[in-house]
């Protein structure tokens, strides 16, 4: 595969060195699993408080 | 015979199949396996994960089947094996993802109420039970990744005693639980799952629960209001 064919499927960051860490007292986790346990906590809190589509209607009798 | 006699009683069935279609057509009744509509409350976001899980658990399938179809070899040399390996581990991130919001929905709802701890049991049971299914496809990629992450969990089975029932680096033994003895388990496990959320009904907020604790004995004669959008779990 040529350079340009190597860019468009390739990683958008550069991968090609050891995991970064976050590292506090005993806690040792990668980035990549902080940002992704970071991202469940928003879509967590988001699912609570968005109003879903149609919700106000239907509790209000209208269904 | 006499015009008061009684008539006489249908014979009890003696076929078993006769016998489980009756004891699933009272458990579950077609209008309670597939509703026409939920409680008002399930208009929530929070209720979605469920059925995400699920949503993301037919493409983990579909994806994996293709490629066990194919080999364990086959992503390595080849574009399209490439895009369904890719296919297959994303939706096992999103799986996850969606399946870790939806327990904590559910811890938080404190979903075992009313009769409910079987529904919690199985769902807590596949959260359990889809974890090593993953780590077993991690060890059956057939690269380095597999070889050293097998060679790392070979200490820790080892250390707790498990090594020699549970060996990681027997790719045979990984892979079969990876494509049948694991993924059979979690598929059984939610459909089981489901079925009993169909049974017992989505789990109330707690101000309608405490309400119906204080409501009179008499029942009400409202039927309860409900969405037209079936389908949330």
């Amino acid at each position: 595969m040529n350079s340009a064919g190597a860019a468009v499927i390739g990683a958008v960051f550069n991968l090609n060195h050891p995991a970064h860490t976050v590292d506090w007292h005993f806690i040792h986790m990668s980035v990549a699993n902080v940002v992704v346990i970071a991202l469940m906590l928003v879509v967590f809190v988001l699912a609570l408080l968005l109003p879903f589509p149609g919700a106000a209607g239907r509790r209000g009798g209208k269904s | 015979m006499s015009a008061g006699a009684s008539p006489p009683k249908p014979p009890r069935p003696s076929s078993w199949t006769v016998r489980v279609r009756e004891a699933g057509v009272a458990a579950l009744p077609p209008e309670k396996l597939l509703p026409d509509g939920q409680p008002t409350y399930v208009a929530s976001w929070i209720y979605v994960f469920g059925v995400a899980s699920i949503a993301s658990l037919v493409v983990i399938v579909a994806s994996g089947s293709i490629l066990a179809l194919k080999g364990p070899a086959w992503w390595h040399y080849t574009g399209v094996g490439h895009f369904f390996n890719s296919i297959h581990m994303w939706a096992v991130e999103l799986f996850f993802f969606v399946m870790v919001v939806h327990l904590w929905g559910k811890y938080w709802m404190a979903a075992w109420r009313g009769g409910r701890a079987r529904v919690w049991m199985t769902g807590a049971v596949t959260f359990l039970v889809a974890v090593p299914t993953a780590l077993t496809g991690y060890v059956s990629q057939q690269n380095f990744d597999a070889q050293w992450i097998s060679t790392q969990a070979k200490d820790g089975l080892n250390s707790v005693g498990v090594g020699a029932f549970f060996n990681v680096t027997n790719f045979g033994q990984m892979y079969s639980y990876h494509v049948l003895l694991l993924p059979l388990a979690v598929v059984g496990l939610v459909a089981a799952h489901v079925l009993l959320v169909r049974n017992h009904g989505v789990v109330p907020p707690f101000e309608l629960d405490k309400r119906a604790a204080f409501a009179p004995a008499k029942p009400s004669t409202d039927p309860p209001a409900a969405t037209p959008a079936g389908g949330h779990l």
